[in-house]
């Protein structure tokens, strides 16, 4: 069997189990297109030795017929996720060297289901960007390309969907605190799924902002995405904010029938300057589920407008919080130290040294907004229109929707370095469709749809209600038939 | 609301960054931009709503109070820059 590292999920399980091949083929087909690849920057430490290993053990298991179906497929994982003995840096100078004594229980779910680990992905430094370049590794690149420019593979999870889309491995972990996983899935033509809020347990990932992140699959299919968050997911007593619901069969929903579902198409997306290619493919997605036999309905989520302010009040202050360990004392980088300095010097040594610029500014912020005298003005506020913000997906899915398409993001993928200059704020824009998401903590989707005029991937977004994710990637799975989007990007690594 | 560079010096002393006196200008003025975007939300209606705590109503789980964990000093110590005879070593903080 050739290009084994281009398969999804669903056909290396189905192949595997018919003795088609092995996980230790499969493996070493994706550690070949993984070494062949590092233009890309998505791997940033890669383990072949644990892979391959992973992969043997999964070769028995399958052969004793006791094969979960994650058994023996390789994948990627985000660097953001802690796993045991293997670098794990959140793409930070300040977690240079740090090589964790525990695994997240992400990670470890994945494993015990005999899942495969090829390397740790690259990412925007502690997920805080969207374009993969403040990372303390260099830019991960997007493999689809339509002249000579390099094009940002989104992020802050860049890694892990340039791996996806380049099939240097079969599927990714991600993380999504405003949009992490779903802007680089559309910029790159895959599926990316961030679950509702508390779905996956957050134990062992290297926290942003605790009340916002959720761990997620970015798959090649929507199928592959069911599949993944099946063996991601779950209670876990280390994270108090997990829920301890049983999972519904999350393939099994996949049936492709969502006859007589409402879609609402909220107004408030619709922003100025939206290019047409976006409205276009937005109105397309919208005729291709009522073709599929669903409603769609008009709806209006009236706070939308509010929804970045108050994420970049709210992200800032919860990271500011949580990057407060950071002090060079248990773990990473501690600056060298003048004769006579103190301790406050060595903070803030390492802290200057350690943090890259986008970080730091968002520590700053979180840190004045959080600071007395503005703590009501500004967190307290954002907090209350997050409560109204939520309360407006509330009554929207009170009067029936039973989700909601939206783009994915504003544009195709730009090209890297051309939002240096940039307002931060213009790079913030970019999360303008997803970060409501997260401050409601729905789970949502992005889809490939459609391309773009001059050749590049675009995504749609579906929202769902919580804890249904299951009819969430149903409805994902028909718009998924509906677009047929098969793209690949040309090789040119 | 925009930022002076006596503000600038004080948060980034709060958050322990070192910031060099020729950079507090520039992260004054990248500051202000980035708040003044936060004040849309002060066209909000915002009276008599409850800050969110939690986004999903859920009570959090209850557990017994007892040791589950522990006796790993070696491993908690392994990732430091300085330890010593079991111990995390920083700077001098008491003369």
């Amino acid at each position: 069997m050739s290009d084994l590292s281009k398969l999804t999920i669903a056909a290396a399980r189905d192949a595997l189990r018919k003795g088609d091949t092995t996980a230790v083929e499969l493996t070493e087909s994706c550690l070949s297109e993984i070494d062949a690849a590092d233009a890309l920057g998505a791997f940033v430490h890669k383990t072949p030795e644990i892979a391959l290993e992973q992969a043997k053990a999964a070769d028995a298991r399958i052969k004793a017929g006791d094969a979960p179906a994650m058994c023996g497929i390789p994948l990627g994982i985000k660097d953001l996720f802690c796993t045991k003995g293997v670098a794990s840096q959140a793409a930070s100078g300040i977690l240079e060297g740090f090589t964790p004594e525990y695994e997240s229980t992400v990670s470890q779910n994945l494993f015990d289901n005999g899942a495969v680990m090829l390397g740790k992905l690259n990412m925007d430094e502690f997920a805080m960007g969207s374009s993969n370049e403040t990372s303390v590794y260099g830019n991960a690149v997007n493999p689809w390309k339509v002249d000579d420019r390099q094009l940002t593979p989104g992020g802050s999870s860049g890694g892990s969907a340039s791996a996806v889309a380049a099939d240097l491995c079969l599927a990714a972990t991600g993380t999504d605190t405003g949009g992490s996983i779903r802007q680089p899935a559309a910029f790159t033509g895959i599926t990316g799924l961030k679950p509702t809020y508390g779905r996956c347990s957050r134990w062992g990932v290297v926290a942003f902002a605790s009340s916002l992140d959720q761990a997620g699959p970015m798959t090649k299919s929507v199928r592959d995405a069911a599949i993944m968050l099946q063996a991601m997911a779950g209670h876990d007593p280390k994270d108090s904010t997990s829920a301890d619901f049983p999972l519904p069969d999350f393939e099994a929903a996949l049936t492709g029938d969502i006859k007589g579902k409402k879609i609402g198409i909220p107004k408030e997306y619709r922003m100025d300057g939206m290019p047409a290619e976006i409205e276009k493919l937005w109105q397309d997605g919208a005729a291709m589920l009522r073709d599929a036999g669903a409603e769609i309905v008009d709806i209006t989520l009236p706070h939308t407008k509010y929804a970045l302010p108050a994420y970049y009040v709210i992200a800032p202050a919860e990271a500011s919080s949580n990057l407060a360990r950071y002090d060079g004392v248990r773990y990473g980088h501690r600056a060298k130290l003048a004769a006579g300095d103190g301790i406050d010097q060595m903070y803030e040594k390492t802290r200057a040294e350690g943090f890259g610029p986008e970080v730091q500014r968002r520590v700053m912020i979180g840190t004045y907004v959080l600071s007395a005298g503005f703590y009501d003005a500004y967190y307290n506020r954002a907090r209350k229109v997050r409560a109204l913000i939520k309360r407006d997906f509330d009554t929207v899915f009170a009067d029936g929707i039973d989700a909601i398409l939206t783009p994915a993001t504003p544009s195709p993928a730009f090209g890297l370095g051309e939002m240096t200059d940039a307002d931060p704020v213009e790079m913030y824009l970019n999360d303008v469709f997803t970060v409501t998401v997260n401050l409601a903590g729905l789970p949502g989707i992005s889809v490939p749809a459609g391309m773009s005029a001059e050749g590049l991937p675009l995504g749609l977004q579906l929202i769902g209600r919580p804890w249904a994710e299951d009819d969430l990637l149903n409805t994902a799975y028909a718009l998924e038939n509906a677009a047929g989007f098969v793209s690949k990007p040309a090789k040119w690594w | 609301m925009s930022i002076d560079i006596d503000t600038a010096r004080r948060v980034a002393h709060l958050a322990r960054i070192a910031v060099e006196e020729d950079d507090l200008p520039a992260l004054a003025g990248e500051l202000s931009n980035i708040l003044t975007f936060m004040e849309q939300l002060n066209e909000v209606d915002v009276e008599g709503v409850e800050p969110m705590t939690s986004v999903t109503p859920m009570r959090l789980k209850r557990r017994e109070d007892v040791v589950t964990d522990g006796d790993q000093a070696e491993k908690v110590l392994s990732n430091a820059p300085d330890a010593r005879e079991g111990f995390f070593a920083v700077p001098k903080v008491v003369e």
